[in-house]
């Protein structure tokens, strides 16, 4: 018997579909369906297969009509006008419609696919009517995803990257593959295929890339989701003369606890409590209006305002009065009887703090204080002022929590047609060329953020992207 | 440049739940899955009564396992199932009463298997001394057979005092869980819904997806074989209380008529317990690694052993009474059916009424917050 030389190893699908989340499990499902050939690629190992999929909670989706979980009707004129609204017209208005219209299919094709939804029950965000809910998260909806790509016969490998693809004039040949890449014995292999669809993410965990756009400051930030997602698809299809839509330094980026892991670390990291005290900076000084607006309206825009600070760095503090009044955190804050003491414990110099909170506390005037609605608790003549729910910290203990800017995801991509085509640089789009998911989500999302939006993308544009695939590898 | 700085893993099984109880308390995204989400949502902080509460109302589905994002190989390593099994076994030794029982759950396999083997040998050993050795070998068709081997008022003394005994320490057990968890008064309304929710292992379905075991593929065969299990041990304990009514009021000894209620119930519940039983053990062969208990100290196994066994003796019994075996196999059922009794408030067994109270409990409080 001859031993093959595994570097060699070549096969062939009709479907190729680089990354293993919501986007490329969507089109495994609609191109099998279709009646072709699929071969799932997947960079990370089985047990960290999803990207930040598995982060994910919940879809937003347009509907008629009420239904068991959705609790009302959510049109696509309503759809459409949250999307102006948040992108301020940053958006491809013939795509996005199209979206919004196709995200009506969503719940019965993710059913069907054996995902199950749940009612929204707590939570600060009210979403019930808008957002559709996995039972179980993101993990559960990729599971029931993955069970029905395998039972629809398609192949996934694991532990495999997409290291380099053979695209002639927009026409895709074949992509080299890397298995094992993470070892020190890397296969490589090649995979022909009529179609590529590239469902790979974006670059948020590529430190360097964000280092280009961002500047060294990015060395300190935290990747909310998968450190699978490096943009190495993306480089290749750019440099394949694929347009480009978005810009690098746009990411939506949100302050999240600065203990959280470097990685993945999802949900858990997020603080809901800066509405109720006072955030300092490393100098121990305040630096933008706590109390500006509620925290979901919010929490996108202190990402940067902590990036700009000196080390990327912040410092929430509350006091006993506030420590219930929003959602527990993962990890715990540090506590203290005194200002002076709990600014000593988070490496601040005691005097600036104490002088901060004095002068915070001064300018406090009194007030009906209501964290449910846009309250009358305010600071005078306070620079930056707290707009709403300033209270004095005057109650011990005092507690403190570190903030750090948390990368959800780039917008960044690369351009497509209605049919999920890759559009290139010509103004062409590519036959055999397509994209679905975070890695093109910037057509529509040119800016800003709607909460459920990138599921309904990837789930969309999956869709589309494996359904006009197995037409073309039909005809 | 960023430290994971969570309380230090403990090695404590309450420690553990409570380590977890909070990440899962920052993420709540497995809330639909059962109850042990909704309830723990009630609470910010997980005191030791609050864990060995939750791990109860754990029916160990693996539905979270499968489905969370921060299980191992993540560091923040979630693994609900896991950590609630071990510390169910821990608290079962915990609250066991008299106190010094708790070491009975430590080698849980071993002391089960000699209550097992002591309990056959002395009824086996008792027959032979007790009654007419020839006695051991009649066939036990004509009336009275049984009882020429023992004695009807000697086996309901024996019995019943072993069965009053077993329920009165795993209910002292169950006290002592139910106040270790807080003072609640136990409404008939709440009693209503928690048996509706046992008896159906309603919490026993991943939310509606199906319990997961092997793989995150979901499937329904634990909850199959649980129902045979528990409904053919509810099967033959009514087969043996019509029997004591046949006997005692109705003056109608053994043996009976195929047709009789003792024996449909003692067949059906026979078939089900050892069919019941064998799928567990298969299932728990099946189990993910990541989902056998760390401190599994043979407690689950013992019991379907013991319950595979009552289910099997009981029937084959009943095929071979007619014949010379019957004394020996009687000894040998009444042997595990006393062995079962013995050991039911140290063991595996406690497992159902410690649920149940936890279902009690999670029903009051969500009516209550209602
Ligand atoms: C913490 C968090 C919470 C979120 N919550 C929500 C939410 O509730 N609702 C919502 O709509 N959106 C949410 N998002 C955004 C959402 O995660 C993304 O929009 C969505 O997952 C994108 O899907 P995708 O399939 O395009 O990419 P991903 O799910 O990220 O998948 C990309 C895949 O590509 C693979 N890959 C990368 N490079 C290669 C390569 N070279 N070769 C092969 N494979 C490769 C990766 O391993 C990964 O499997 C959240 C994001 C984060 C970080
Ligand atoms: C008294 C009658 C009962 C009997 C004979 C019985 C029997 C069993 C057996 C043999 C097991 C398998 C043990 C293992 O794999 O470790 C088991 C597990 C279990 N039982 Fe029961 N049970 C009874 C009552 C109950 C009740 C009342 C409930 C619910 C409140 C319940 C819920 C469960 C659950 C959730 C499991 C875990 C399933 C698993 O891990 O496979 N049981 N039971
Ligand atoms: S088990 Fe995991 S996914 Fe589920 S609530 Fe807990 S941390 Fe979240
Ligand atoms: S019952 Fe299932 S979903 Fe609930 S905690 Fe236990 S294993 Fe997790």
């Amino acid at each position: 018997m001859v031993l093959k030389s595994r570097e060699e190893s070549v096969s062939s699908y009709d479907v190729l579909i680089a990354g293993g989340g919501n986007a490329a499990l969507c089109a495994a499902i609609a191109a099998a369906k279709g009646g072709a050939s699929v071969c799932i690629v997947e960079a990370a190992p089985k047990d960290w297969r999803g990207g930040n999929t598995r982060h994910t909670r919940n879809c937003r989706l347009a509907h008629d009509e009420a239904n068991a979980t959705l609790t009302g009707p959510y049109p696509v004129e309503e759809f459409w006008d949250d999307l102006q609204r948040v992108t301020k017209g940053h958006t491809d208005e013939e795509l996005a419609l199209m979206t919004l219209e196709r995200s009506k299919e969503l719940w019965d094709f993710l059913s069907e696919s054996g995902v199950h939804f749940q009612p929204s029950l707590g939570g600060t965000l009210s979403l019930g009517r808008t957002n559709a809910f996995f039972l179980g998260g993101g993990r559960s909806m990729l599971n029931a995803l993955y069970i029905t790509a395998e039972d629809l016969g398609v192949t996934v490998h694991y532990d495999t990257r997409i290291s380099s693809l053979e695209i002639e004039d927009g026409f895709f040949i074949a992509a080299e593959t890397t298995r094992d890449w993470q070892t020190d014995t890397p296969i490589t292999g090649r995979i022909e295929a009529r179609c590529f669809v590239a469902a790979a993410g974006g670059f948020e965990a590529n430190i360097d890339w964000l280092k280009d756009a961002w500047g060294p400051a990015a060395e300190n930030f935290l990747i909310r989701g998968t450190p699978y997602n490096t943009g190495g698809v993306l480089r290749l299809l750019l440099d394949a003369g694929v347009q480009r839509v978005g810009e690098p330094d746009q990411c939506h980026a949100v302050a999240v606890d600065g203990r959280a892991p470097k990685f993945d670390g999802g949900i858990v990291t997020r603080l809901d409590c800066v509405p109720f005290g006072i955030v300092l900076n490393a100098r121990g000084e305040r630096f933008y209006d706590e109390g500006e607006d509620f925290w979901p309206k919010r929490y996108a825009i202190w990402g940067r305002l902590v990036a700009a600070q000196p080390e990327q760095v912040g410092h929430v503090l509350i006091d006993a009065k506030s420590f219930d009044l929003f959602m527990p955190s993962v990890f715990p804050p540090e506590k203290a009887d005194t200002i002076e003491e709990l600014a000593a414990k988070i490496g601040l110099d005691p005097a600036n703090v104490r002088g901060s909170v004095d002068a915070f506390n001064a300018a406090c005037i009194p007030g009906d204080f209501d964290h449910t609605v846009h309250d009358d608790c305010r600071t005078e003549r306070l620079d930056p002022p707290k707009s709403h729910w300033a209270r004095p910290l005057d109650t011990a203990p005092y507690y403190a929590y570190t903030l750090r800017p948390g990368i959800t995801f780039t917008y960044m991509g690369v351009r497509v047609n209605r049919d999920a085509r890759m559009v290139m640089a010509d103004g062409t789009a590519s036959p055999n060329l397509f994209a679905a998911g975070e890695i093109m989500a910037g057509n529509i999302l040119g800016q800003g953020y709607l909460a459920g939006i990138g599921m309904t993308i990837g789930s969309v544009f999956g869709r589309i992207a494996g359904e006009r695939a197995a037409q073309y590898v039909r005809n | 440049m960023t430290a994971i700085d969570l309380a230090a893993l403990a090695t404590a099984p309450q420690q553990e739940v409570a380590r977890q109880m909070g990440v899962c308390n920052a993420c709540r995204y497995c809330e639909g899955l059962c109850a042990v989400f909704p309830a723990m949502e009630l609470r910010r902080t997980f005191a030791a009564g609050d864990v060995d509460y939750l791990s109860n109302l754990c029916h160990n589905c693996g539905a979270c396992y499968f489905d969370c994002q921060y299980a191992p190989p993540h560091p923040f390593a979630v693994n609900v199932p896991s950590a609630m099994a071990a510390l169910r076994e821990e608290s079962y030794a915990r609250h066991a009463w008299p106190p010094v029982a708790a070491t009975l759950f430590e080698r849980n396999g071993m002391t089960v298997t000699l209550a097992l083997m002591l309990a056959v040998a002395v009824f086996i050993g008792g027959f032979v001394w007790a009654s007419d050795p020839a006695a051991l070998f009649a066939s036990g068709l004509e009336a009275g057979a049984f009882y020429r081997v023992m004695p009807h008022n000697t086996m309901v003394v024996i019995f019943g005092g072993a069965f009053a005994f077993a329920i009165f320490a795993s209910m002292m057990g169950v006290i002592r869980f139910w106040r270790a968890a807080g003072p609640m008064p136990v409404t008939l309304r709440s009693l209503w819904r928690a048996f509706g929710d046992a008896s159906r292992l309603r919490h026993l379905d991943g939310g509606g997806m199906g319990c997961m075991t092997e793989n995150e593929r979901p499937s329904d065969k634990r909850k199959l074989y649980h129902h045979l299990t528990f409904y053919g041990f509810l099967l033959c304990f009514a087969s043996t209380s019509t029997g004591t009514i046949f006997h005692y009021l109705l003056d109608w000894p053994a043996p009976y008529p195929w047709w009789s209620p003792v024996k449909i119930f003692g067949v059906l519940g026979g078939i089900g317990l050892t069919i019941g039983a064998a799928g567990l053990l298969i299932e728990r062969r099946r189990k993910h690694p990541a989902l056998r208990s760390g401190g599994d100290g043979g407690l689950g196994q013992a019991f379907i052993w013991t319950l595979f066994l009552l289910g099997s003796t009981g029937l084959v019994l009943t095929a071979l009474r007619a014949t010379p075996a019957m004394g020996i196999l009687l000894a040998i059922h009444l042997g595990v059916v006393f062995a079962f009794f013995v050991t039911m408030p140290y063991g595996k067994f406690v497992h159902g009424l410690y649920r149940t109270a936890a279902l009690v409990r999670h029903a009051h409080e969500q009516a209550s917050i209602k």
